[in-house]
C-alpha cells in the first residue's frame, strides 16, 4: 500500500509525521504527567506507528503508473475495517453500560470504569468511530465513482483516515481520564477539536477537488448528501467547540457560551449531528448503494433533490424542540416543535423513494441479505423520523423527555436505520473492492442480519415500555396532590426493561462480530485468490447482480 | 438590537424558506431537466469501473 505512493507523497507524510512528533512532544512536555502529557505521547506512538511501516518502504522505487488509470481505493479498504473494529469496540461498551444499568453491582471500583466515563466512550464509539469511518470510507468510493474521476492525490486521503481516527482515540482515552467538555457527542477537548478541524477541512478540500476534476457533468444526488453531512459538520463542530482553554498546557477549557445561550447552542450542534452526521451521509450512502445493488435506478430522482434541499434547510431549525419548558424563549422552543414536524416531509420522501426503488425487486430482497438490510434500513429511518416529529411536540415530550423513550428513539435510528444502512453498504462494497464475486459467507450475512434485527426490536421495545412508564409514573398525583411514585419505585418498575436491553444490545454486538468476521475472511480469501491467479491487475466484476442462492 | 434580529428572522425568516421550497420544486419538475435527471440515476448502474479519461 505504501509502495503505491509516489516519491513525492511518502516524503511529504515523512514531513508531517515529523511535525506530528514534534507536536506531540510539546504537549507531553507542556502537561506533564496530566492526562494533556499523556495524549502527547499518544500522539508521539501514533506518528512513529504510522513513520515506521513508511520508512520500510520509503526508498520503494515510484509506483507503476498504470495505477493512476483506476481509483484509487485503498484508504477506503482500511477504512472499512477500521469500522467494523470500532463497531464491535463501541457497540461492546455499550452493552457493557446497559449491563451497568441492569446490574449497577458489576462495576468494578476503577475511576475510568464508571458510567459516565464509559457511556461517552460507546456514544463516540459507535457514532464517530464506526459511523464516521463507514462514511469516509464509502464516501471516497462513491465520489470517485459517480464523479468518473481519481481522487486528486493519495496523501490527503490517508491524512483524513488516519487523522480522524487519532481523533477519536484521543477522544475515546480522554474520557477514561475524565477529559470532557461535558457536551454531549462534543465531549472531546479544546485540543482535539483543532486537529479535527485540520482533518475536516482537509476532507472537504478532497471532495471539491475532486468534484473540480470530474467527467460526469451532473453530480449524482448521493454526492449532494456526502457534502452537506462534511461542511455542515464542519460548522456545527467550529462554532458549538468555541472555547478558552485554561492554559496551552492543559485539557481544560471553558466555552465561549454561557446559560440558555449555551443549551442552545449545544442542541443546535446536538440535533444537526443526527441531521448531518447520523442522517444527511448515511442518505448518501443509500442513494447509492441501494439502487445499484437492486440493479435499478432510484425511483424519483426529483423527489430525492426536493427531500435534500428540504432536510439541509430545515434541520437546521430543529434542534431547540431538546429544550421544550427550558429557560429558552417560548417562540424558539415552538419554532424548533413546527420544523421537525414538517421535516417529516422530505424524510419520508426518502423513506418511500427508497422503498418505491424496491418494488418490483422483492424477490431480491427475499433472497440476498444485503439488500434486505437497505431495506430495513429505510423502514426503520421512517419509523425513527416519524417518532421523531411526535416526539418535537410539546405536550408529547412533556411525557418522554428524560425517560428511556428517548434512548428507544435514538436506537431505532442509530441501530435500525443508520447501522444496518451501513452493514448494507459495506456487504455490498467488500467483494467490489476486493474484487470478489461474493462475500466469503452469504449464510453468515443472513445469519448477522437476523441477529441485528432480533437485537433492534428487543432494545427498541424494551426502551418504549420503560419510557412510557417512567414518564407515566413521573407525572402521577394521588387525591392529596403529591406524586404518587418515588423515584426509585420507577427504577425498580424499569429493571427487567434495562435486561431486555441490555439482551438486545448484546444480539446486536454479536452480529457485528459475524460480520468482520466475514469481512476479514473475504479480504484473506481474496488475497489468496489473487496470489494462486499470479496477481492481474484488472478491473473485473464491478456490482455484477448479486449471485442469489439456491431456493430462489 | 435584539429586537430587530428576532423580528427579522420572524418575517423574512419565512419569506426566504418559501422562496427556496418554491426554487427547489421549479428546478426539480422544469421538463427541459427531466433528461438530466433521468440519465444521472440510470448512469451509477453501468459495470463500468475505471476513471474516464
Amino acid at each position: 500500500m505504501i509502495a503505491r505512493l509516489t516519491v513525492a507523497e511518502r516524503q511529504s507524510a515523512l514531513l508531517i509525521l515529523i511535525v506530528m512528533s514534534f507536536l506531540g512532544l510539546a504537549m507531553a512536555a507542556a502537561g506533564r504527567g496530566t492526562p494533556f502529557g499523556l495524549h502527547g505521547f499518544l500522539v508521539i506512538a501514533a506518528s512513529i506507528g504510522v513513520g515506521l511501516p513508511l520508512l520500510r518502504k520509503f526508498y520503494a522505487p515510484e509506483p507503476d503508473p498504470a495505477q493512476f488509470e483506476q481509483y484509487y481505493d485503498d484508504p477506503t479498504k482500511v477504512g472499512i475495517v477500521l469500522a467494523m473494529l470500532w463497531a464491535i469496540a463501541g457497540m461492546f461498551v455499550g452493552v457493557w453500560v446497559a449491563a451497568l444499568l441492569a446490574w449497577p453491582d458489576l462495576t468494578i471500583d476503577a475511576a475510568w470504569a464508571s458510567f459516565g466515563r464509559l457511556r461517552p466512550i460507546h456514544t463516540s464509539g459507535v457514532i464517530f468511530g464506526f459511523g464516521g469511518n463507514a462514511l469516509i470510507a464509502t464516501s471516497f468510493h462513491v465520489l470517485q465513482r459517480t464523479s468518473r474521476a481519481r481522487l486528486p492525490d493519495q496523501l490527503s486521503p490517508w491524512f483524513v483516515l488516519l487523522g480522524y481516527n487519532l481523533f477519536c482515540v484521543v477522544a475515546a482515552t480522554g474520557y477514561m481520564m475524565g477529559v470532557t467538555q461535558s457536551k454531549e457527542y462534543a465531549e472531546p477537548e479544546w485540543y482535539a477539536d483543532i486537529w479535527l478541524v485540520i482533518v475536516w477541512v482537509v476532507y472537504f478540500l478532497i471532495y471539491i477537488r475532486t468534484l473540480a476534476r470530474r467527467k460526469e457533468p451532473h453530480i449524482y444526488v448521493a454526492n449532494w448528501y456526502y457534502m452537506a453531512f462534511i461542511l455542515v459538520v464542519a460548522i456545527l463542530h467550529i462554532v458549538n467547540n468555541l472555547a478558552v482553554p485554561v492554559s496551552f498546557g492543559d485539557f481544560k477549557s471553558y466555552s465561549a457560551f454561557s446559560g440558555v445561550q449555551d443549551a442552545m447552542t449545544q442542541w443546535w450542534y446536538g440535533h444537526n449531528a443526527v441531521a448531518f452526521f447520523l442522517t444527511a451521509g448515511f442518505l448518501g450512502m443509500l442513494y447509492y448503494y441501494l439502487p445499484k445493488r437492486a440493479g435499478r435506478p432510484i425511483f424519483s430522482y426529483r423527489l430525492s433533490i426536493i427531500s435534500f434541499w428540504g432536510i439541509t434547510f430545515m434541520y437546521m431549525w430543529a434542534g431547540s424542540h431538546h429544550l421544550h419548558y427550558t429557560a429558552l424563549p417560548q417562540w424558539v422552543q415552538t419554532l424548533g416543535m413546527t420544523f421537525s414536524i414538517v421535516l417529516l416531509v422530505p424524510s419520508w420522501a426518502s423513506a418511500g423513494n427508497a422503498l418505491a426503488t424496491l418494488n418490483g425487486a422483492w424477490h431480491k430482497v427475499r433472497d440476498d441479505a444485503t439488500l434486505r438490510f437497505m431495506m430495513v434500513a429505510a423502514v426503520f429511518y421512517g419509523i425513527s423520523t416519524f417518532e421523531g416529529s411526535f416526539m418535537a411536540i410539546r405536550a408529547v415530550n412533556s411525557l418522554s423527555h428524560y425517560t428511556d423513550w428517548t434512548v428507544g428513539h435514538v436506537h431505532a435510528g442509530a441501530l435500525g436505520w443508520v447501522a444496518m444502512i451501513t452493514f448494507g453498504s459495506i456487504y455490498a462494497l467488500v467483494p467490489w473492492m476486493w474484487k470478489r464475486e461474493t462475500m466469503y459467507s452469504a449464510r453468515l450475512i443472513e445469519v448477522h442480519f437476523w441477529l441485528a434485527l432480533a437485537g433492534t426490536v428487543v432494545y427498541v421495545f424494551a426502551m418504549w415500555n420503560s419510557g412510557i412508564i417512567q414518564g407515566l409514573m413521573w407525572r402521577t398525583y394521588t387525591d392529596s396532590g403529591t406524586l404518587a411514585y418515588s423515584f426509585i419505585d420507577s427504577l425498580v418498575a424499569m429493571h427487567p426493561y434495562y435486561i431486555a436491553r441490555a439482551f438486545g444490545g448484546l444480539l446486536f454486538l454479536l452480529g457485528a462480530i459475524v460480520g468482520t468476521y466475514n469481512v476479514l475472511m473475504t479480504i484473506r480469501v481474496a488475497k489468496r485468490e489473487r496470489a494462486q491467479s499470479g496477481g492481474g491487475t484488472d478491473v473485473p466484476s464491478y456490482g455484477r447482480d448479486p449471485v442469489l442462492q439456491a431456493g430462489e | 438590537m435584539h429586537d430587530m434580529v428576532v423580528a427579522f428572522s420572524k418575517s423574512w425568516g419565512l419569506f426566504y424558506l418559501v422562496a427556496l421550497a418554491v426554487g427547489v420544486v421549479i428546478y426539480a419538475y422544469w421538463p427541459a431537466n427531466r433528461a438530466r435527471f433521468t440519465r444521472a440515476k440510470n448512469s451509477i448502474l453501468d459495470k463500468d469501473d475505471r476513471p474516464w479519461s
